[in-house]
């Protein structure tokens, strides 16, 4: 993985130096809440319910074991034992005290990782695919380009200040984990008959009040003009996205208005003058350089079949299980990619303790080339593990209590915090989401309803990505009540569309019998083979509504 | 209300002059309408003109009277409106304007780095705004990782000139 | 800053949180920041909460030690006061989804 050199380091060290003048200056009354607070945004602090909350970059979704320890040791020292992550890939500590955040970020510095940029108005930490480096069907490792782009974005003095946060995401494979048209930016990497990477540029895509799925404006980009093409995509959107109104302020809302072709001219247009420049044009080198970084780990000649592995699954069928849902194929013979689910039955999505960071920083070490990856679906992930180690693996994460056979199933739920923790939300999405776990426990059951993805939000803003979960919820509040609004049908990957609304609101009481419902009604409704979206696709939301509304 | 010229605290020769007001003695910056109707009669008293933008009015607009203005102010509404990032880049880089840019309006001193190296060679800054903070603002970062107006070297090609260095000592 | 009171409420409290770490507090008659809302001051009716979110307020720009400063509906209980929004009953307990966490796990007089 990438490691920083003096110049990154030196850059880090000196932004913590710059958020330790600015606290110091907060809490000695110098600055007011209103003058500090663009300040510690652009750090990623928040002010949440209960306490400030802090938001720990992770670039492109990847981690060194010593680097998961650092924040497992961090968790325990600042805060209480634990952290949430998030489905932009981050970490977020739920109480960190504002007087400790400099020595915090001091920590964090150690182990080349920082804050800046995970809040605020700029281009927000870039997320990838979290099976990078090992999917079959790779045009090239993603997060090359990801750091590439994470180093230009960071502090660009241009697009610091835009009319509101910019998400990039980068894809190279066909099936899109990393969600790329529901971002600003969606970068799809992909190589020509002669064999030259370029990327195709979708825009405009993304969630929240107004969910949209992207629009392709760049077919193939060349590598060394990458940057030159966002930096014009980007200086369009600053000087004419709409800044009237936060709501309308995301790029989307301006490529909306406008209309693609036009605001593919645009970028065009900028892009034909800024390449003229030739200052952005990116040097052969310096990509040979950075793409060293991520070089395949030292990989064994193995056989892929694995006797040891198949009498395993034959021996114990919570073993077969677990490796059903969360193991899946890796391009090298011999290797598999493990999913570490962040999601036991009827707990928190996406929350780990420190002992079971640490637990999963040790299993890397041993069993993974020392690496860690964020799922956007906030699971964590050892892409690199021999099959004949997923015994053991196994059998170490179940004793960290992270061994919950349901990646890609019904339980493996994305939840944003809600009003357990968030100044936004309206209502509560973590304990919905907990009790809808408990409702599909039965992995039986699980099995037979197949890949469902359920999202929750605990408010429009939609963290929890609820427009894109095969089943959506999202919490609304009526005159101080929790009520949940559920859309079906939506997807964020490859096939990425906006679920549709089934019908008035449900109530907390009723909102678990209300997916309970879904999920019969698709289980009478599939044909053969068929998953959720399939069957919904197929038939479409009325059935839905008919069984839901019936009783009312 | 200070001016803050390449990095000196100094006194301001320009004075900013309302649509409606009479125009004084001296160099004046007026409104972009103001200079649209007046045009001649600005140029006429061969005293330095300069114009200011609004947020919303992009340098475009003049890119064609760039050779007869010897300023160009940029205004922040509020601090968090950076269209003017992307004006001064327009200005300096596709215009080749080499008058003075000038940022006016709503700054923040977090932001002065930033302004500089978009190429804004003036800054009207809060009068609490000393010598020692503008300093260590500007000084917040030694090396920049993407190239902009100022002509900072970036990260990128310092990466590769020290690595040829080192190539050719050995 | 999003209203978390209604017009017409009868009782009212003031909170905040701590600048140095975010703590949850309330106002109290000894013109005090508390962690427990049991220690809260309640103003009964519209200028006696007016009077006291400007009381509060007086603690929150020239002094520092709190930020975000407003007022919300309580209920008076015989088991004390009450947050009457789920957002506010949350604030004063801590995560419902954590019961070991915050001040339902630290103080007493929180409730669910």
């Amino acid at each position: 993985m990438y490691r920083y050199d003096e110049f990154d380091h030196r850059l880090v060290t000196e932004r913590v130096e710059q958020f330790r003048g600015q606290v110091a200056r907060r809490l000695s009354g110098e600055l007011s809440e209103d003058e500090f607070k663009p300040l510690r945004l652009m750090n990623g602090v928040y002010l949440q319910l209960h306490a400030y909350m802090l938001r720990i970059a992770v670039p492109y979704g990847t981690l060194s074991s010593r680097q998961l320890h650092k924040l497992a040791d961090i968790a325990r020292k600042y805060d209480k034992g634990y952290g949430h992550f998030t489905t932009r890939q981050n970490l977020q500590l739920n109480w960190p005290a504002l007087k400790d955040i400099p020595a915090l970020l001091d920590e964090l510095a150690s182990v080349e990782m920082h804050c800046i940029q995970t809040s605020g108005n700029c281009i927000r930490n870039v997320t990838s695919d979290h099976y990078a480096g090992a999917a079959s069907d790779e045009v090239e490792d993603p997060r090359i380009i990801s750091e590439i782009i994470r180093q230009w974005s960071t502090f660009h003095p241009e697009f610091s200040f835009l009319p509101r946060k910019f998400k990039i995401a980068v894809c190279a494979t066909k099936n899109d984990r990393a969600a790329i048209k529901v971002h600003d930016i969606g970068i799809q990497i992909l190589k020509n008959a002669a064999g030259e990477i370029g990327y195709e540029v979708w825009v405009g895509g993304g969630l929240g009040r107004t969910p949209i799925i992207g629009k392709k404006i760049g077919d193939f980009i060349r590598r060394e003009d990458l940057l030159a093409y966002l930096e014009a995509t980007l200086r369009v959107y600053n000087m004419q996205g709409r800044r009237d109104n936060a709501y309308k302020a995301r790029i989307k809302i301006l490529v909306h208005e406008i209309g693609t072709e036009e605001m593919k001219r645009l970028v065009e247009e900028e892009f034909a003058a800024v390449k003229a420049r030739g200052a952005l044009q990116l040097p052969d080198a310096e990509v040979e350089r950075i793409k060293a970084y991520f070089a395949a780990p030292a990989f064994e000649t193995l056989p892929d079949a694995t006797p040891e592995l198949d009498a395993a699954i034959a021996r114990e069928p919570a073993f077969a299980d677990w490796v059903k849902a969360n193991v899946t194929a890796h391009r090298v013979p011999g290797y598999a990619i493990v999913n570490v689910s962040l999601k036991p039955i009827g707990k928190p999505p996406g929350d780990a303790t420190s002992d079971q960071m640490d637990a999963v920083a040790d299993i890397a070490e041993k069993y993974a080339f020392s690496e860690i990856r964020v799922a956007h679906e906030q699971n964590l992930c050892l892409a690199h593990v021999r099959k004949k180690d997923l015994y053991a693996v196994w059998q170490a994460l179940s004793a960290a209590d992270l061994a919950t056979a349901n990646v890609g199933l019904i339980t493996d739920q994305i939840a944003c915090p809600g009003l357990d923790y968030c100044n936004l939300a309206n209502a509560r999405s973590i304990s919905v989401a907990e009790r809808i776990s408990e409702r599909f426990a039965d992995l039986k059951l699980q099995h037979e309803i197949g890949r469902l993805h359920i999202n929750t939000s605990g408010c429009i803003n939609a963290c929890g990505h609820h427009h894109v979960g095969h089943i959506g919820i999202l919490g609304v509040d009526k005159k101080g009540v929790e009520y949940y609004q559920v859309t079906i049908g939506g997807a964020a990957d490859e096939t990425a569309a906006v679920g549709d609304i089934v019908g008035p609101a449900f109530t907390e009481a009723e909102i678990v019998d209300a997916v309970d419902t879904i999920v019969k009604t698709y289980l009478d409704l599939r044909k053969d083979g068929e998953i959720f979206l399939d069957t919904y696709r197929r038939v479409g939301v009325q059935p839905f509504k008919e069984k839901l509304y019936a009783a009312h | 209300m200070q001016l803050i010229k390449n990095g000196k605290f100094v006194a301001d020769e320009w004075k900013h002059v309302a649509d409606d007001e009479a125009l004084p003695e001296g160099a004046v910056i007026v409104s972009l309408q103001r200079w649209q109707k007046e045009q001649n009669l600005l140029l006429s008293r061969g005293t330095p003109v300069g114009v200011q933008l609004k947020s919303g009015e992009e340098p475009s607009l003049i890119a064609e009277h760039l050779d007869r203005l010897a300023l160009v102010a940029l205004e922040f509404p509020v601090y968090r409106n950076g269209r003017a990032f992307s004006y001064a880049r327009l200005l300096r880089e596709r215009y080749d304007y080499k008058g003075e840019v000038r940022a006016v309006g709503a700054v923040l001193r977090d932001q002065f780095y930033f302004l500089v190296r978009c190429g804004f060679d003036a800054l009207e800054v809060r009068d609490e705004i000393t010598p020692e903070i503008f300093a260590e603002s500007i000084g917040t970062f030694t090396h920049p990782y993407q190239p902009s107006t100022d002509g900072a070297e970036p990260v990128m090609s310092l990466r590769q000139r020290l690595a040829a260095q080192a190539r050719k000592a050995s | 800053m999003a209203q978390h009171t209604r017009k017409g409420a009868q009782f009212q409290a003031v909170t905040a949180n701590r600048l140095a770490d975010g703590v949850v507090v309330y106002l109290t008659a000894e013109n005090g920041w508390s962690e427990s809302l049991q220690d809260a001051e309640v103003a009964e009716g519209k200028e006696a909460g007016e009077a006291l979110l400007a009381r509060g307020q007086q603690f929150f720009e020239p002094g520092n030690l709190v930020l975000d400063v407003y007022l919300f509906e309580v209920e008076k209980t015989d088991n004390g006061i009450r947050a009457s929004s789920v957002r506010e009953t949350i604030r004063q307990a801590g995560p419902t989804v954590r019961r070991d966490l915050g001040k339902q796990a630290e103080l007493a007089g929180v409730h669910e």
